[in-house]
């Protein structure tokens, strides 16, 4: 495993208007690593996303990405220089066709490179189907493998997934764990994914950061991920 | 009989026209971005004024009315970058400021410009059908709004900066999230829009009287059609021109053009009784 960090938050704070919701964030992620962030409903975990590709301002902290430091440019130009951001709620364009939601990110990108469209097709087949079909018909599931084909075509070097798993069936969970998973081993791409399902966490992360009341207050790594009590309890704390 | 169809035909379609070509500039620049252009007008004259000083100074008629659509295009996105830009949240705020604008243009070009100019005489003179005599030049306005339709239809169907715009319109922050220069759509949107209100003037220039506040004439017509048809310029403003030039002309025809300025209005208020986000809210919302 390479070590080189791709991603290094240092004490990251952030504000909705006057109410302070992150209290120092701290991460840092090594090329290639899938990792997950969890914690409680309302702790600051979208909010943490958002600050991370942009559309939130940062009120204090860093933000270094690939040794740059990002915290002060906007959103699209930290898109381009290679975050792709899948939200959470997954936000498809919906009266556009799924083949125009994959152009709009496909277009934006600086590398433009139309063979990642059939690689976004050879991971999810249905959208191949569907891509005259407008994004807002489609079904969750369907939507959400959208919502990631749309930001791989941006040949990001970091992926932020916020709750990939939400309202979405077992099976097709599986499914995109399993593309995350290959993502990562031919393209490199390194994850950082929001999940509150223990299933998903355990299935593909290797490491994990848990954060509580806007702020990172654990780390677990490797070895403990591997006995589920660990994560229950910081998912219930 | 064929003349009495044709004459209505014709009338119809110069409504059409009118109202197409007014109305597609500010469509576009609600549509995409929420703004209400208070300015539209003087955008339109803009286009007027430097078709009419081109072909003054010796310029053919049709290459002076592309300089009077640019021109007002390169107006249009230099107000975006200084004013305009800094209103995208503040919808109340940005028609104060362009009806500012619009004042302050309005009034300087009074000062500057003097109160009447000659006009350019009409073109291409006219042809006969039965009784009935034609100017040819409407039938170059009608085949121009059906032109721009087509052409936005391209524009925003066909092209990266159509994908990009129109993505732009549905999630600013999303698409802004995936790369795309937001700013930069709506500065390339707000000049278009500049742009087709520019054009309007120029092609309308030659069949008018020359006055600095002439932009007034089309600004009910405008926002008539943008009101009926709503926020999408793909779906709503066609058929809305359409529905408005059926009553106009019906009106025009029957009982004069004082009944036909008034049914549009009445159109209008029943429009917004019936479907409040205009045609196009209503066709997508069906779609869905
Ligand atoms: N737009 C907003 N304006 C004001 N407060 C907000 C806004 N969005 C979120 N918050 C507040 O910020 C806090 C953190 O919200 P956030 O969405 O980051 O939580 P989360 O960990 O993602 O929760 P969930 O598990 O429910 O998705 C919450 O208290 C929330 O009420
Ligand atoms: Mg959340």
């Amino acid at each position: 495993m390479a070590t080189e960090p791709v991603l290094e938050v240092a004490d990251l704070c952030a504000a909705y208007g006057r109410t302070p919701v992150l209290r120092g964030v701290d991460m840092t992620i090594a090329k290639g690593e899938i990792v997950s962030l969890i914690g409680r409903n309302g702790v600051g975990k979208t909010t943490t996303m958002r600050c991370l590709i942009g559309l939130l301002p940062a009120t204090s902290g860093q933000i270094v990405f690939l040794g740059q430091s990002i915290t002060e440019l906007p959103a699209d130009e930290r898109a381009r220089l290679g975050i792709g951001y899948i939200p959470q709620g997954r936000q498809v364009f919906p009266r556009m066709t799924v083949e125009e939601n994959i152009a709009v990110s496909l277009l934006a990108s600086p590398g433009k490179d139309r063979r990642l469209t059939d690689l976004v097709y050879q991971y999810f087949p249905i959208l191949k189907q569907r891509r005259r079909q407008s994004a807002g018909t489609l079904s969750g599931g369907e939507q959400q493998q959208l919502a990631i084909g749309r930001a791989l075509v941006g040949n990001p070097r970091l992926m932020l997934l916020d709750e990939p798993s939400e309202g979405i069936q077992p099976s097709i969970v599986d499914m995109i764990c399993e593309v995350l998973k290959s993502v990562r081993d031919q393209l490199g791409t390194t994850i950082l994914f929001v999940e509150q399902n223990l299933d998903t966490i355990l299935a593909i992360s290797e490491r994990c950061y848990v954060i509580d009341k806007g702020a990172v207050v654990a780390e677990i790594g490797r070895d403990r991920l591997r006995t589920p009590e660990v994560v229950r309890h910081h998912l219930l704390i | 009989m064929f003349a009495e169809a044709f004459s209505i035909a014709f009338q119809f379609a110069d409504v059409f026209a009118f109202l197409i070509l007014a109305a597609a500039g500010l469509a576009i620049i609600f549509g995409m971005m929420g703004i209400i252009n208070m300015a539209h007008g003087e955008f339109i004259t803009c286009g007027i004024y430097v078709t009419v000083i081109a072909v003054q100074h010796g310029v053919p008629l049709p290459l002076a009315q592309a300089l009077g659509a640019v021109s007002a295009g390169l107006v249009g996105i230099a107000l975006e970058r200084t004013i305009i830009r800094h209103l995208y949240h503040r919808p109340l705020d940005s028609i104060l400021a362009t009806w500012g604008i619009s004042l302050m243009v309005t009034q300087g070009m009074l000062i500057v410009l003097g109160s009447s100019w000659q006009g350019i005489g009409t073109p291409l003179g006219s042809f006969k059908v039965g009784d009935y005599t034609f100017s040819a030049y409407r039938l170059v306005l009608f085949g121009a709004a059906v032109g721009v339709l087509a052409g936005l239809y391209l524009i925003f169907m066909r092209t990266g900066y159509g994908v990009m715009a129109r993505a732009t319109m549905q999630n600013a922050a999303m698409a802004k999230a995936l790369g795309v220069r937001t700013e930069r759509m709506y500065a390339i949107s707000f000049g278009l829009g500049a742009a087709l209100a520019g054009l309007c003037g120029a092609l309308y220039a030659p069949t008018m009287t020359l006055i600095p506040t002439m932009g007034i004439t089309f600004i009910i017509e405008s926002f008539v059609t943008v009101v009926v048809g709503g926020a999408n310029v793909l779906l709503g403003t066609a058929p809305a021109g359409i529905l408005l030039a059926i009553v106009r002309t019906a009106l025009n025809a029957w009982y004069g053009q004082i009944a036909g300025q008034i049914g549009l209005l009445i159109t209008v208020i029943i429009v917004i009784r019936i479907l409040p986000e205009g045609v196009s809210g209503w066709l997508s919302r069906r779609e869905r």
